[in-house]
């Protein structure tokens, strides 16, 4: 008899069938099939033997480290020559600019700041990611967890901070703007909502001869910028400045303008962009809610009131509900307001909170507690009807693999309060666009939006920051709204929306040698400097008074060279070298070791220091004349660029990586590039 | 030309017995020039140190005058140092060794400094039995004064500008071998693998021993006619199998088929284990040793790994018989012996 392990029939042809295994059930699915296209039980089985052996590879290839940290080492094979012609390889070398979501070029700027050139690292920023005066007080810095000192020293580059040096030192900006074609392109873009995303969408067409209209409810333009973002974080004058910049490019305003059908609008437009947020804040539905409305507020719109100046006083006991940056601006509010006794309880233990770190800390800095693991039970009203307390439940929390789970713990406690705040998420609201039109959603009642495009499942119409997937930050809307506007560029000119403009990128040599090194190579070795803080008394007192007063130029500078450079991309060419080790002996990080090839898994093991981050890649060159490779890890490289410095044949070269994300304001400089 | 390097170091940089990293054993940033032999051969003698669990401070480099003597200002900050005049170092060496036989030596000289001013020196520190580890970072050239052949430049190499070296090299190894040197060791700076294991052995090792380290100059011995180049020697080579150091009271864990490995057993207990490629080859037998070395000289290849050892030799202060304790602890009543014993010494020569 025939040996029909894993085979199967199917319509007379057998088919090869192999179980995964349990670890990459989740990933591949139950099992692997693949047809050996034969009916001859005898000429299937060397082609199911094939077929088997490649799947077992694709298990191998697969399997997860140890570490679980989700990443894939690349198989059984010898580590390949890595390929730095495609610019995503050095682009995450840098991280802080690869991990944030516009990819601003972070290091560049930070040299401007070194260099004094307030004016041109504010416009880098400007044109990356719109809002650097804004960002640089609000920002959700993904780019600092991610930033490379925080792994060779102590904490990052308070890079943040920096990018408000840009805004707050720099001159009259004006003449470096882009200009505005006095003729037009024919085409009319509808822009809902003035937030970040849409304004984005704005400054990015505008220049290439788009007429744009922006609608807003409200009677000024920002979105939640203006309406959730307090003054004493982020001032009027600062939002007014960045926010108007693009309205006077060009842009209509109609502000007072709440669309309440996308029917009607639709058609006055070539393409629309929804870029109306998240605007509608979560109730909590606990006895007692509907009895006392009066004193329970949601906390988005509590604070939209407050921007208005509709509200300005509130009670002396306040609850704040939620662990998020919403909950930390209605406490800080609260407190500036007049309330003296504000309590923040969030469900969850402090640890677990959503809140930024800094955020959580100046609330605490300001004198209010934190009381984790307190679960709303009941509102709790007097004899008149009026609130007076809450009730909780202290909750435990419990991890079991990793997730986490509530628990319960029966003991209730009650808080006597006035007023109650509820900051306990944010949900899209889209009650006026009709679902006859042409727009899918989903079982959240999220529009369907492509990843990538930024489109949804209407040719015309594109969502944009909050609108498209859920509360994020101002980065993100921002990010949106470059890829909306390259969409809808797209989209006008009759191009596939999927063949998009790559990033531009250059690789520079740079020069190098005592007192003329290109870029400063002595870093600094001090630890990241302190914000100054205006006086607290003072502030808590002053509901405009910001309370950060951003660096002065002497710590500006000091903070500046801190940073590493991490885009100065030390390229090596393997036909240049020689094998004398020098670059070995001088790198003060241990980074580089010449070895013999091996997988990655093995390569990682025997550097001179173990390769053991492996969300950082090794560098591997070519084979060189001993049949050695060299290989670098990219983990721990200060960039000080003493390997070419100490290089007797060039074969190490330090390059600045000039990575500029795809946007339109690009556009025309890429044409430039093509034609030349 | 780099006139600082980051304090900064690798988070996960191994320590050894010491808690001291291999940074800790570093020195000043080198102003050879970039890509010279000799700033492998001081990352060599880091590493050893390292390995070693060597105290700096219980260490003293000498040196004499050229690119290798300047060397020492390249690694271990803390120990001691003295820098002599051209060729005069064996002689401080010498002197200091009879003082204080406590520190390790490590002289570090060049082929200028040692076959050519200096070699009447050189060859009696070696006929001495000077307790020292003599580094000699062979280029061939006469580096800082602008590429000159120096006495080890093989006869068909030619300079950088196209001359013709006349005159044929002296053999550091052979003529040490020959002047009873105990520990003589011919390796190549860009061979970190070997070269490391030599050098801690020559650190165990009691006695003189001589480390003749080809280490291409970049600068003007380094094209195609010459023959210390990093490509002539990587050509040419013929390392005499793996060599290996085993600390006292560790497995040797390189694995060699039976009666292919030869294990010398050093002063300290800690062994050197060679694998053998030549199975009539024993590095204790002198006349062997100098067979091999000609042999491969005829053949036109540059033979390295350990030639010699005699792990059985008196060192100088042994030989002389010196007191235990470093003559530069002596006090006043160890020194001088009293009236009593003078009167009694007195009384033996009347």
């Amino acid at each position: 008899m025939s040996d029909k392990k894993y085979l199967f029939k199917r319509n007379n042809v057998w088919w090869v069938k192999l179980a995964v295994p349990l670890s990459l059930r989740s990933e591949l699915g139950y099992d692997l099939r693949r047809t050996t296209g034969e009916k001859d039980l005898d000429k299937a089985i060397p082609i199911r033997d094939k077929i088997i052996e490649e799947f077992k590879t694709e298990f191998q290839i697969r399997k997860v480290n140890a570490d679980d940290k989700g990443i894939v080492l690349r198989g059984t094979e010898h580590m390949q020559k890595t390929d730095i012609s495609d610019p995503q390889y050095f682009h995450k070398v840098v991280d802080c600019q690869y991990a944030c979501p516009a990819h601003t070029n972070v290091p560049e700027y930070i040299r401007l700041i070194a260099q004094k050139k307030y004016d041109d690292a504010y416009m880098l920023n400007w044109e990356s990611n719109v809002f650097p005066g804004i960002l640089g007080r609000t920002c959700d810095r993904p780019c600092e967890p991610a930033c490379r000192r925080g792994r060779t020293h102590d904490k990052p580059v308070a890079i943040c901070r920096l990018k408000r040096v840009t805004y707050d030192y720099k001159n009259d900006i004006d003449p470096y703007l882009p200009d505005i074609p006095k003729v037009k392109n024919g085409k009319k873009i509808g822009l809902i909502g003035a937030g970040p995303a849409s304004l984005t969408v704005a400054r990015d067409l505008l220049p290439l001869g788009y007429e744009v209209t922006i609608f807003e409810k409200d009677n000024k333009p920002g979105g939640l910028m203006r309406t959730n973002i307090p003054s004493f974080r982020l001032p009027a004058e600062v939002l007014d400045e960045e926010v108007y910049r693009i309205i006077k490019m060009g842009a209509e305003l109609k502000t007072n303008s709440y669309i309440d059908s996308l029917e009607k609008v639709i058609d006055s437009f070539d393409a629309v962009f929804v870029g109306t947020g998240a605007p509608k804040g979560k109730d909590l539905e606990i006895p007692g809610r509907k009895e006392a409305s009066e004193n329970i507020h949601i906390g988005i719109d509590w604070l939209t009131s407050i921007a208005f100046e509709h509200t300005k006083s509130i009670g002396k006991k306040v609850i704040v509900i939620g662990g998020g940056n919403t909950a930390m601006d209605c406490c800080r509010t609260a407190i500036r307001l007049g309330a003296d006794d504000v309590k923040v309880t969030v469900r969850s233990p402090k640890s677990d909170m959503k809140a930024s770190d800094w955020e959580l800390e100046e609330a605490i800095d300001e004198g209010i507690p934190i009381l984790d693991n307190t679960s709303p039970k009941e509102f709790l009203l007097d004899d008149e009807g009026k609130l007076k307390g809450m009730k909780f439940e202290k909750m435990e929390a419990q991890y079991t693999d990793g997730k986490r789970k509530l628990i319960p713990t029966g003991e209730e406690i009650i808080i006597e309060c006035d007023d109650v705040l509820l900051a306990i998420g944010q949900d899209n609201a889209f009650p006026w666009i009709e679902k006859n039109i042409g727009i899918d959603f989903n079982e959240w009642d999220c529009p369907v939006v492509d990843k990538t495009t930024m489109q949804s499942s209407h040719p015309k119409v594109f969502f944009g920051g909050d609108a498209a997937w859920g509360p994020e930050n101002i980065i993100w809307a921002v990010a949106h709204g470059h890829q909306a506007a390259i969409s809808i560029d797209n989209f006008c000119s009759e191009v596939d929306l999927f063949d998009r403009p790559p990033p531009l990128t250059n690789l520079v040599s740079q020069k190098m040698g005592i007192h003329e090194w290109s870029y400063d190579n002595d870093v600094s070795q001090e630890a990241r400097l302190e914000v100054p803080h205006a006086d607290l008394k003072q502030a808590l007192n002053d509901l405009k008074m910001e309370v950060e007063l951003g660096f002065d130029e002497k710590l500006a500078l000091d903070e500046a060279q801190r940073c590493l450079n991490c885009d100065m991309q030390t390229v090596f060419q393997e036909k240049l070298c020689i094998e004398c080790d020098a670059c070995v002996d001088i790198c003060p990080t241990d980074c580089i070791t010449f070895t013999t090839n091996d997988t990655e898994e093995k390569v990682r093991e025997k550097l001179r220091v173990p390769a053991l981050n492996l969300d950082q890649d090794l560098y591997v060159s070519g084979k060189l004349a001993t049949g050695r490779v060299m290989i670098k890890d990219e983990d721990m490289c200060v960039h000080c660029g003493l390997c070419a410095e100490r290089c007797p044949t060039g074969a190490w070269d330090i390059q600045k990586n000039n990575y500029i994300e795809a946007h339109n304001l690009n556009k025309g400089r890429v044409k430039a590039k093509e034609v030349a | 030309m780099s006139y600082f390097k980051p304090i900064n170091k690798h988070p996960n940089l191994e320590k050894n017995k010491l808690g001291l990293t291999r940074r800790d054993y570093e020195g000043g940033v080198s102003t050879l020039c970039a890509g010279c032999g000799h700033d492998s051969i001081s990352a060599c003698i880091i590493e050893a140190c390292f390995r070693l669990n060597i105290e700096a401070y219980k260490v003293a480099k000498l040196s004499g005058i050229g690119c290798s003597s300047k060397a020492p200002a390249y690694f271990l900050n803390a120990s001691h140092g003295f820098n002599s005049v051209h060729g005069r170092m064996p002689s401080i060496a010498t002197g200091a060794n009879c003082a204080n036989e406590d520190l390790l030596y490590l002289g570090v000289s060049g082929d200028g400094d040692s076959a050519s001013i200096g070699i009447g020196q050189f060859i009696h520190a070696i006929r001495r039995q000077v307790n020292m580890v003599y580094f000699v970072e062979n280029n061939g050239t006469y580096g800082l004064t602008k590429g000159q052949f120096s006495a080890t430049n093989d006869l068909e190499s030619k300079n950088k500008y196209g001359e013709d070296n006349l005159f044929p090299p002296i053999d550091l190894t052979s003529m040490a071998i020959q002047m009873g040197a105990s520990y003589v060791a011919r390796s190549f700076s860009g061979d970190r693998d070997q070269l490391v294991p030599l050098i801690m052995g020559a650190i165990q090792h009691k006695g003189f021993a001589l480390l003749d380290i080809i280490s291409p100059c970049v600068t003007f011995n380094n094209h195609d006619s010459s023959t210390k180049s990093y490509d002539y020697i990587r050509n040419h080579n013929e390392a005499m199998g793996k060599t290996d150091f085993v600390p006292l009271g560790e497995e040797i864990k390189t694995n060699y088929d039976d009666g292919s490995s030869v294990e010398v057993k050093l002063h300290d207990g800690s062994r050197l284990s060679l694998e053998k490629t030549d199975h009539n080859f024993d590095p204790t037998d002198a006349g062997k040793s100098l067979e091999l070395i000609r042999e491969k000289n005829k053949e036109g290849k540059i033979i390295t790994g350990l030639l010699y050892v005699d792990n059985k030799c008196k060192p100088l202060t042994e030989i002389m018989d010196l007191p235990d304790k470093p003559l530069n602890t002596l006090e006043q009543d160890e020194l001088c012996p009293g009236s009593e014993i003078l009167e009694e010494i007195n009384k033996g020569l009347s």
